[in-house]
């Protein structure tokens, strides 16, 4: 049985709990158990459908936080054909958070970067929980110029709490390293193809997520501040994550229906946690149709759509 | 520091620090620095730096303008915008009642004003942000104005100017406001491809989306002395790496030494010294 279950999915854990224990019991008892596990089964379906159709936005949160919601490097294996990872930013260091490399998707050969938060306790202090320093921003303005050159299409994978909040990293230039990003994908001569997986915290998300079409998973979240920041500096008070979140209205449905996306990827019943297969199929088919459409058009067309798209944001 | 300052104070301004609610009105205004109480029309002809400390005292954008400019020849860009409220935002108070406050406080309409105008004769477009209108935050407004402003100079050939103070995104504008950051960022990279300088001038303070957008992205990034001016806030720093920060740390004097600005400006040297890399960075006909 899982042990990963969220607060609100406590009804389908008593449920899952009950077919254990049928199944847990005497053999002389077994005989009507396969219909009534069945029925369980349907039932844990209905349910987890029910719950999922109406997540509020905290919930949301949570899924797009889960501890087993596949990251950066399990898609990698599970789409890629190939990855040869390209390490560091020529200047001072290789940042862990923030990773890309060559890659192959179906027929695609691409530059993709995203950030890892990492699985272990070990990887996640290694990986700064997915928090990029300088150095990552800088690795990946490196490789977006090698895709240009090399007229290659970028793709990223966005799952970050926010940029790292460190001594370090304002000394080596944090707020520099995200807005030249800003300004290089806004005029990057080959297409961007922006994926938010995951977290989409803040500038951090942002350094990787300007592009021509921006899709987001169905349970990731992207927003301007994370929700206990927001609820620290707007209400005073962290206590307030969930008002935040929903104030902020940032889960995909909603960012959808303010057009500040262009797609949202369904996700497996339950989240992409459950299924993290059919997750990475789902991402991967919206992934080639989508690079199909970017590369069917000119250079200069999409420089020029994408460039429009940034202008309208805001401009009522 | 060596009180030199103190010989040569003029008899008028108290010596004697006071607490804010014992200042004066109108006449008189306590330096938020030293908290020594300072003659208006004495401390306006100083440019709002205090005599006493040499503190550059925070000023309002249409002041900053004012200083800054030539008088007369000004035209405001994108003047009558006003704020929406895309997501009907409400935390303890509602969006649209900060919105309506933050104007009765600053005598503005957003958080950026914009204006052709002319340094020592160089016609240039110089924006400025207001820090009283809801902490200078970078709401979808701003982002537009700063836009047209810099459209403006694109369309005519000149320079801008932008003087930055400013918390960062405005979490009332959530993903809408954090977008602005890539919309001025990219349009910077046309006044970029036209051959049109931007210098980012940094005032006490500037945070997260601004800092990480338009006003690091300067062909030329100066900062007022002893301005704060990072990502990160030094508050969130302590508490997530529950560390003691250094000294002096994310000061106009700290980015200086770590390579992220070209050039600390004492506010009385700003104009000559804007003026001076502007001629030699252009066409000097162009001054004419
Ligand atoms: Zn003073």
């Amino acid at each position: 049985m899982r042990n990963d279950y969220l607060d609100f999915e406590e009804p389908i854990a008593a449920l899952e709990k009950k077919i254990q224990d049928l199944q847990s019991s005497k053999e002389s008892d077994k005989n009507n158990l396969s219909e009534e596990i069945s029925k369980l089964n349907n039932s844990i379906i209905k349910l987890t459908e029910q719950i999922y159709n109406n997540l509020d936005i905290w919930q949301c949160v949570q899924v797009a936080r889960h501890p087993q919601r596949p990251h950066l490097l399990d898609f990698v294996e599970k789409i890629c054909s190939n990855f040869d990872e390209l390490h560091g930013d020529r200047h001072y260091g290789d940042d862990r958070a923030l990773l890309g490399g060559l890659a192959t998707i179906g027929d695609h050969r691409l530059v993709l970067i995203g950030h890892e938060k990492g699985r272990t306790t070990e990887d996640k202090i290694n990986r700064n929980f997915g928090m990029s320093q300088p150095e990552g921003y800088r690795k990946a303005a490196r490789l977006m110029k090698l895709a240009e050159r090399f007229s290659l299409p970028v793709v990223t994978l966005v799952d970050t709490p926010g940029a790292y909040p460190g001594i370090d990293s304002e000394e080596r230039g944090q707020s520099e390293a995200i807005a030249n990003n800003l300004g290089l994908m806004s005029s990057l001569k080959t297409p961007i193809l922006v994926n938010i997986i995951g977290e989409g915290g803040s500038g951090g998300a942002l350094a990787i997520a300007v592009g021509d079409h921006v899709t987001m998973m169905e349970y990731a979240t992207y927003s301007v501040a994370s929700p206990e920041a927001c609820a620290s500096i707007v209400w005073r008070d962290v206590e307030k994550a969930s008002e935040a979140a929903e104030a902020m209205q940032m889960n995909a449905e909603s960012i959808l229906k303010l057009n500040l996306i262009d797609e949202v990827i369904d996700e497996p019943l339950g989240g992409a946690h459950r299924n993290p297969d059919q997750a990475a199929l789902l991402l991967k088919k919206s992934i080639i149709k989508n690079l199909e459409n970017l590369k069917s058009q000119s250079i200069s067309a999409l420089l020029d759509t994408r460039y429009k798209r940034l202008m309208s944001y805001g401009n009522k | 520091m060596a009180n030199w300052f103190d010989k040569i104070l003029p008899s008028f301004i108290k010596k004697e620090t006071a607490k804010k609610s014992s200042v004066p009105e109108g006449l008189w205004q306590a330096c938020s620095a030293c908290s020594t109480i300072l003659y208006v029309p004495e401390l306006e002809a100083n440019l709002y730096v205090c005599t006493k400390c040499d503190h550059h005292i925070r000023i309002g954008a249409r002041k900053r303008l004012d200083l800054f400019l030539d008088t007369g020849n000004q035209t405001e860009i994108a003047a009558d915008k006003r704020a929406i409220d895309w997501l009907k935002f409400k935390d303890t108070k509602r969006y649209k009642d900060r919105l309506v406050e933050a104007e009765k406080k600053s005598e503005e309409q957003e958080a950026l004003v914009v204006i052709q105008g002319s340094l020592l004769k160089l016609p240039l477009v110089a924006a400025a942000f207001e820090f009283r209108f809801m902490g200078g935050s970078m709401g979808s407004v701003v982002g537009q104005k700063f836009v047209e402003g810099v459209d403006h100079a694109l369309k005519n050939q000149l320079p801008f100017v932008c003087f930055s103070t400013s918390g960062g995104a405005r979490m009332q504008e959530s993903l809408i406001s954090l977008y602005q950051m890539a919309k001025t960022s990219a349009v910077l990279q046309k006044l970029k491809k036209e051959g049109l300088p931007y210098v980012s001038i940094m005032i006490d303070p500037i945070y997260g989306g601004v800092a990480a957008s338009l006003a690091m992205l300067g062909d030329i990034n100066m900062a007022e002395p002893n301005a704060l001016v990072g990502f990160t806030g030094p508050r969130v720093i302590e508490q997530t790496l529950k560390v003691k920060l250094p000294e002096g740390f994310q000061r106009s004097e700290f980015l200086l030494e770590h390579g992220a600005i070209d050039i600390i400006v004492h506010r009385k040297d700003l104009k000559e010294t804007v003026h001076r890399l502007l001629l030699n960075l252009l066409d000097k006909t162009l001054a004419q």
